[in-house]
């Protein structure tokens, strides 16, 4: 090699060493604060190297509050509910479209792409979910707009069948007397799990750190919150935890509570679980982007 | 066994044929119907940005007013300022993106050992995983007057006062590209990435035979062929420069009014209007204007790119 190849490696490393930093200290610095003595934080903010630690942000939440774990149990339910659903009714689109020979497939194709050129915007929608189909303050609220399922999902799923499943196969099935619903489930599905892992990742993040819905349609029914609606409504209001939880006696909880600490203890929380199980798919995440670049 | 059924097709031959699709459209509905509701109904419902809201009564029945909505949103300097945001951010926020994006790729391709590119990858796609409401939380920890770790530490250190972020808008153009970089930047670059590594390894031995360097590798095999993933990837953002990322310019600046200046788009306006000032007229009026411009770009970015390079275009 012509130029000073270990010099180039060495600051290449320095680096991507310097970015993934950039990229994880936020998280430690939250991590850390969470775990500092509150009145530490009072004098000193948060920071790296505290003076002394606690665990009473994290013991304040996860004593006689129910509201935190409710929180948790409703992001769990919205999450694996939306996502299977979702993912279902993908398939259920996608798989039709991916055979030859059905009258109606370009009309419908188009059908389902321009709602990626154009859409009606928030205003409308807002009206027609919350004055239409009454979803405001359920918890349809959390599962049903936006999030549920998406053209370009579709896409994916579409492309990937036309790719992968082999008309032959499923004639083979069909001439076997196997009905479609049969083919589908039994032979399409087992050979797209690839592609519904990886979409399901993605919807499913997506319910996982959706806060908007809960922002538009759970306006009274605070019990309805998942945990990031907890989060964002913390951040918004400071006396959310003394009013939400102390109840009668919140001006005299107020003033002991944890309040600089216990938030960022309460975003711990709220980012452990996807921490946790990041580095096991990360490998599909990754796969999943990657695919999603190539256009259909 | 096979030719009875075969013959047995034959027989039936044309209603067979015809039914035989039946159980498809079947599938079809709920995936339809969930499109219709989500999708196409609101398109529909744009129809209010011409009607003065009465909630007793339903889109449909609210009484007509033309155009007074637009005529009251474009007689403020809102208007103004809300399209200027939305347009400049994403301005800054695609070449800076486009060129960060590629560079780390292009730098985490030429990282030696599996081991370590793998581990780099991971960690930088971490703050895509984040929801913005978390981002804000880190933000926060970072900004907040009283015990952010930059008033506290950083700018203590270096013995200048604190200042109160979340009330000086002049910082915020510059904290929020940087917020946008830092959540986007790792997405972008395993698309660039995964694009770099589907080169053709045999240019590049060819390359290192000739005794190309470094850096002429990269500009004359690399960049070159990424021209096609930067152009579709910046065709689809410059086709939704009428849209904005609402939990960053919302949720990020806490939503803080001495920040609108330079915190308000389309998106955090609509939401504004809409639900905490109950001014329906200008918030239907903004979303109609936004749901308009943005379509027209969306076709007319797709069109140039067409005319350009036939094969980078998304339709």
């Amino acid at each position: 090699m012509v130029d000073n190849s270990k010099g180039f490696h060495i600051v290449n490393n320095v680096i991507m060493v310097l970015l993934s930093a950039c990229c994880v200290l936020p998280f430690v610095l939250l991590l850390i604060s969470s775990l500092t003595e509150e009145s530490v934080l009072i004098r000193n903010g948060y920071s790296f190297f505290p003076e002394s630690f606690s665990l009473d942000a994290y013991r304040y939440i996860f004593s006689g509050t129910s509201k935190i774990i409710k929180g948790y149990g409703i992001t769990i339910f919205i999450s694996l509910v939306g996502t299977v659903t979702g993912i279902l009714m993908t398939l259920l689109l996608a798989y039709p479209l991916s055979r030859k020979g059905l009258p109606g497939k370009n009309v419908i194709s188009f059908f389902i792409f321009f709602t990626m050129l154009f859409n009606g915007g928030l205003v409308p929608s807002y009206m027609i979910w919350s004055n239409v189909f009454h979803i405001r303050d359920t918890i349809w609220a959390l599962l049903f707009p936006n999030l549920l399922m998406n053209a370009f999902n579709i896409f994916m799923m579409r492309n990937y069948l036309n790719a992968n499943i082999p008309e032959e196969i499923i004639e083979a099935a069909r001439i076997d007397g196997a009905g479609e619903w049969h083919i589908l489930f039994r032979v399409v599905f087992p050979m797209s799990v690839p592609m519904i892992a990886t979409l399901s990742l993605m919807v499913g993040l997506g319910y996982w750190n959706d806060w908007q819905n809960g922002l538009y349609y759970i306006i009274g029914r605070t019990d309805l919150y998942s945990i990031q609606n907890i989060l964002n409504r913390m951040l918004q209001d400071a006396q959310f935890l003394a009013s939400g939880q102390a109840g009668s006696n919140a001006s005299s909880m107020a003033a002991s509570l944890p309040s600089v600490g216990i938030k960022m203890a309460i975003a711990v929380v709220g980012i452990l679980p996807v921490l946790a199980i990041y580095p096991l798919i990360q490998k599909y995440l990754v796969k999943g982007i990657a695919i999603g670049a190539v256009k259909g | 066994m096979k030719e009875k059924m075969i013959s047995g097709k034959l027989k039936k031959g044309k209603v067979w044929k015809s039914k035989r699709f039946w159980p498809f459209y079947l599938m079809m509905v709920p995936g339809l119907l969930y499109l219709i509701i989500n999708n196409y109904l609101p398109m529909f419902g744009l129809i209010v940005a011409f009607k003065k809201v009465d909630y007793r009564l339903g889109i449909l029945k609210s009484p007509w007013v033309g155009l007074g909505n637009f005529e009251y949103l474009f007689k403020t300097s809102d208007a103004w300022i809300i399209t200027r945001n939305t347009i400049c951010y994403n301005l800054v926020f695609i070449v800076t993106g486009t060129v960060f994006s590629v560079a780390v790729a292009i730098l985490l391709n030429e990282i030696r050992g599996k081991w370590k590119k793998k581990t780099y990858q991971t960690l930088i796609l971490i703050p895509y995983l984040i929801s913005t409401v978390v981002i804000s939380y880190l933000v926060y920890a970072f900004l907040s007057a009283e015990s952010g770790f930059v008033n506290n530490t950083v700018l203590r250190v270096l013995g200048l006062p604190g200042v109160s972020w979340y009330s000086e808008k002049k910082y915020w153009p510059v904290i929020l590209v940087l917020v946008n970089l830092w959540k986007s930047f790792g997405y972008n670059c395993i698309i660039y990435y995964a694009a770099i590594i589907s080169i053709d390894g045999t240019l590049f031995e060819a390359a290192v035979v000739d005794g190309a360097s470094r850096w002429r590798r990269i500009r004359d095999i690399v960049l070159p062929s990424l021209k096609g993933t930067i152009i579709t990837l910046t065709l689809m953002s410059v086709g939704r420069i009428f849209y904005s990322d609402f939990g960053l310019f919302f949720q990020v600046p806490m939503n803080s009014g001495p920040l609108f200046d330079v915190t308000n788009t389309i998106d955090t306006y609509v939401y504004r209007g809409l639900l905490q000032l109950n001014d329906i007229g200008r918030a239907s009026a903004a979303g109609f204007y936004q749901s308009l411009i943005g379509f027209v770009i969306v076709l007319s970015a797709n069109a140039i790119v067409r005319k350009v390079e036939k094969e980078n275009a998304l339709f």
